[in-house]
């Protein structure tokens, strides 16, 4: 579901016409798909002096998922990906030459290629230049992402709290950045922390045995979700209110799920959630709160109704049903649960017309952080995805020119599909992603607007 | 085959008090037959929102959303059993083909059945008997109707004259045949309900019954205003959350007035029975009687392991059930009087009264079949000379009777009723039993066409 403009200027005469005019060229993305490799190319890892253990503790890793990996820039090959190292770089002056080290093979970077920073993140106590160099690698990482080309994209991983480099949960977030199921992450910088997790049997099937519930699940967005976290492993419990119920059997159906019609702001959502996933599923693992509506209006014309309708479905239901499923009710909760919330760059960067709606994407985004801890305690995480501009019914209903200028208003060109979103879902709701909590990651395509 | 004792026809007196307060579990040899849930659409009234979908599409859309409850995708199920009233001559395997358009394992057999507008009920008698007698381990028993999307056919002459045609060997002989069509022959055949053997249709014979009882046209109002009241509010209350799947943009029943009074329906014009003899005032309505309604339902049922196997839910078991007919043609009896001789020899099999009831599901294909039908259990005359019963079978509690609505509100697809009462009757007698700690039990009555008639017993878990 490429837009036509991609697919004009990646095809036929209308490439050549649009090379020759110089016309803004949006990649066709590399995506997902079971058997293809994780890269496009070989790994170039490097490093500055003081964190080559840890490239090569990184570059261990990469052979061992088969990659083709090398510690030297040359220019005989199309690079899949640079892997660049500063975890313990002390001074601003000691990266220099790892970073023109990844510039000298950007040229020769393959299409949907990949750059991945690691660092470490600065903490309160750090010298200032150790503070300085750590977060120089923010402005460098999000400067280079937008000079990246051709579907390419550039991340960073932040360990925090003296995170392991090779930690599961840093290695599975690596293997994100570098497949094609980040096709539309880009220019983000992602903290990790340390935890403990087990990296699994199979990386293509992360999510096996697991039970999902998703919410808003009928259609757009919310079915991608189901689909990719059932293509991943999950048997998915799939929720909506009862009149999308057509929308919802057909996803159930799609994914070998159970559809469970519900409207999110009843008073017992989360438990009648809870009971079904442990009646009929055994148990419970991950929630992702998918389920959202728009009520857009200029605050000067804003009816009660709209503002509240928005407020109840997009936040106060997951506050409600978060606190069922972790017995914050004074109910029983369950443990090590995975609750995955979709924000929106609204929530981080505004729209005109969405005072209630960015409210309440703003408002998931403060929650999440404040459940991190408190799910944190019984073994699992809370996270959100704030998905930038995504090629639904919803978003093609926006008029022409409007949809056109917001679909390329960032560094990949193009807009992101549904199942953009519904990977960083995926990639959070993993069990090798516990270090992973609290955190806002945004499937974008590195948004002009906004973080 | 079976090894239950055949009923002698003769139903014992049924004024005994010690009344049991669990049904006797299957006889010996054979095991219960579950009722896990199930799923219907949305009903419209006739050439509306499902004014171009087809018996297979309803019947297969109802399908796909018990599929998608139950998360039967690949699952081949016993068997499936169903059928529609109005069928199309090409919709011979209309079930079968509906569970090839379906997430069912293509594995899965499947036949059509049909008894009129008790078709639905006695497709979840024939599952459950299969299942009862370890047949099959689990069955899906529904159906379909549609007004919107009914056959026509060409008339005698003209059909006669194609199939002429069709059989001749030359150009000559063709033309003959052909020569043989009149203009009269060419007015399609549009399908009637009305019974063949009188002429009448359901409503005129309905009129007659009701007359005979003298049930007045407030009391059929009422019925009506319940029906709308006690299905309005259970939609209101998210009964029908777990039970009906939106199908084509309809996300409710469409025929539901919730709006609706004893003012506005005591305005309609009556529309059968202008043609009685005096005194008979005509009392049936459009308010009171039922529209001609679209749509699907399926009930899935198993035996208690099977569902246990799948961590599946059960809401009740379907412990009985008894047909029946009456000699309609010749005037001895209503011809939707056939349940209530159905139900006394139902009730004396199992040892149950109406008292052990705490729910009541009589169709509600006119406002009078259900008064007619409480009216003859009370009568001691009727239930003598008629039934064979030493006393009255007794009175329904009215607080007990279609509390959730029927027909009459929710429209009548024919084969689709049936499933409609079977799953709610389930989901009653569930909730009835978790709330009260003890069984709870439902009586489904449904009447039909040529003078037939199916009733069952449901009984919680």
């Amino acid at each position: 579901m490429t837009d036509s403009y991609t697919k004009a200027v990646n095809s036929g005469f209308t490439k050549t016409l649009a090379k020759k005019l110089g016309l803004p060229r949006p990649a066709i993305l590399r995506r997902f798909r079971a058997g293809d490799p994780l890269t496009v190319g070989p790994v170039l890892v490097v490093s500055d002096e003081a964190s080559t253990r840890d490239a090569d503790t990184l570059a261990q890793a990469l052979l061992g998922w088969g990659l083709d990996v090398r510690r030297q820039p040359t220019d005989d090959t199309r690079w899949g990906a640079v892997l660049l190292v500063l975890t313990e770089t002390q001074r601003p002056t000691d990266v220099s030459a790892a970073v023109l080290a990844t510039g000298s093979v950007l040229r020769r970077l393959a299409t949907n290629g990949r750059v991945v920073t690691v660092s470490r993140a600065a903490a309160d106590g750090d010298a200032p230049a150790l503070a300085a160099a750590r977060n120089g690698v923010d402005g460098f990482l999000r400067s280079l992402a937008k000079e990246l080309r051709s579907g390419a994209t550039g991340n960073g991983i932040v360990l925090t709290d003296g995170a392991d480099v090779g930690s599961t949960s840093v290695l599975a977030t690596l293997r994100f950045f570098l497949s094609a199921r980040s096709a539309y992450v880009d220019g983000q910088l992602l903290p990790v922390g340390p935890a403990d997790a087990a990296a699994p049997a199979d990386w293509d099937r992360p999510l096996a045995g697991k039970v999902a519930v998703v919410t808003g699940a009928a259609r757009g967005i919310g079915a991608a979700i189901a689909k990719t976290l059932a293509r991943d492993g999950a048997t998915v419990v799939c929720v909506d209110v009862p009149a999308a119920g057509e929308g919802l059997a057909r996803t159930a159906n799609a994914v070998g799920g159970t559809t469970l019609q519900l409207d999110v702001t009843s008073e017992d959502a989360g438990r009648r959630i809870l009971e079904h996933a442990r009646t009929r599923h055994g148990g419970l693992d991950i929630v992702v709160h998918n389920a959202g509506i728009l009520r857009d209006k200029l605050l000067a014309n804003m009816k009660p109704a709209q503002w509240d309708a928005v407020i109840a479905v997009n936040l106060e239901a997951q506050l409600r049903i978060n606190d069922q499923l972790l017995g914050l009710d004074g109910g029983e909760g369950v443990d090590g649960l995975r609750i995955v919330s979709l924000a929106s760059t609204s929530g981080i960067a505004g729209n005109k017309g969405q005072t209630n709606y960015g409210y309440s994407k703003a408002g998931v985004i403060g929650h999440t952080r404040a459940t991190a801890p408190l799910v944190a305690a019984r073994g699992g995480t809370a996270n959100a995805v704030a998905p930038g501009f995504i090629e639904t019914d919803m978003t093609s209903s926006i008029p022409f020119a409007t949809r056109e200028v917001a679909r390329r208003l960032n560094s990949l060109q193009q807009g992101g599909q549904p199942v953009d979103v519904a990977e960083a879902i995926v990639f959070l709701a993993a069990p090798a992603s516990a270090g992973v909590n609290g955190q806002v990651l945004r499937v974008c395509g590195q948004n002009l607007v906004g973080r | 085959m079976a090894t239950r004792k055949p009923s002698d026809g003769s139903p014992r007196s049924t004024s005994r008090r010690n009344t049991p307060a669990s049904s006797p579990s299957a006889p010996a040899g054979v095991r219960d037959a579950v009722i896990v849930g199930g799923n219907r659409i949305p009903f419209s009234r006739a050439g509306k929102k499902y004014a171009d979908a087809s018996n297979q599409e309803m019947f297969t859309a109802a399908l796909e959303g018990l599929v998608a409850r139950y998360g039967l995708q690949g699952e081949r199920i016993g068997e499936v059993v169903g059928g529609a009233v109005l069928k199309h001559s090409r919709d011979f395997n209309l079930v079968r083909e509906s569970v090839l358009g379906s997430s069912l394992s293509p594995q899965t057999p499947a036949f059509d059945l049909q008894q009129a507008c008790a078709t639905g009920l006695e497709a979840a008698i024939t599952v459950a008997n299969k299942i009862r007698l370890g047949q099959i381990e689990s069955g899906i028993a529904g159906g379909t109707d549609t007004i919107s999307d009914a056959p026509v056919a060409v008339s005698e002459g003209l059909r006669r004259a194609l199939l002429d045609a069709s059989h001749a060997k030359t150009l000559q002989a063709r033309l003959k045949a052909f020569a043989k069509i009149r203009p009269s022959d060419l007015k399609p055949l549009t399908p009637a309900t009305d019974e063949p053997r009188t002429g009448l249709s359901m409503g005129e014979h309905q009129a007659i019954t009701t007359a005979r009882w003298g049930i007045s046209r407030a009391a059929q109002d009422e019925v009506a205003l319940a029906s709308h009241q006690h299905l309005a509010a259970a939609w209101d209350a998210g009964f029908f959350d777990d039970l009906v799947t939106p199908f084509r943009g309809l996300t409710r029943d469409d025929n539901l007035r919730a709006d609706t009074s004893l003012e506005k329906l005591a305005k309609l014009k009556p529309v059968f029975g202008r043609g009685l003899a005096e005194p008979a005032e005509p009392t049936m309505t459009a308010g009171n009687s039922t529209p001609l309604t679209d749509g699907a339902s399926a009930v899935l049922l198993s035996s208690a392991a099977w569902a246990a196997e799948r961590d599946l839910p059960v809401l009740a078991r379907l412990v009985d059930a008894e047909t029946a007919a009456v000699d309609f043609v010749h005037g001895h009896d209503g011809l939707l009087m056939a349940p209530v001789h159905a139900v006394p020899r139902l009730l004396a099999r199992n040892g149950l009264t109406l008292e052990d009831f705490d729910f009541f599901e009589i169709h509600e294909a006119f406002a009078s079949t259900v008064l007619t039908t409480l009216a003859a259990w009370e009568d001691a005359d009727y239930c003598k000379t008629e039934l064979g019963l030493d006393a009255p079978l007794g009175s329904v509690d009215r607080e007990k009777l279609n509390v959730n609505g029927s027909s009459l509100a929710a429209g009548h697809p024919f084969a689709a009723t049936g499933g409609r009462i079977l799953a709610t009757a389930a989901k009653l007698v569930a909730a009835k039993a978790a709330e009260t700690g003890k069984p709870a039990r439902a009586l489904i009555s449904i009447c039909a066409a040529g003078g037939l008639g199916a009733t069952a017993v449901v009984e919680s878990v």
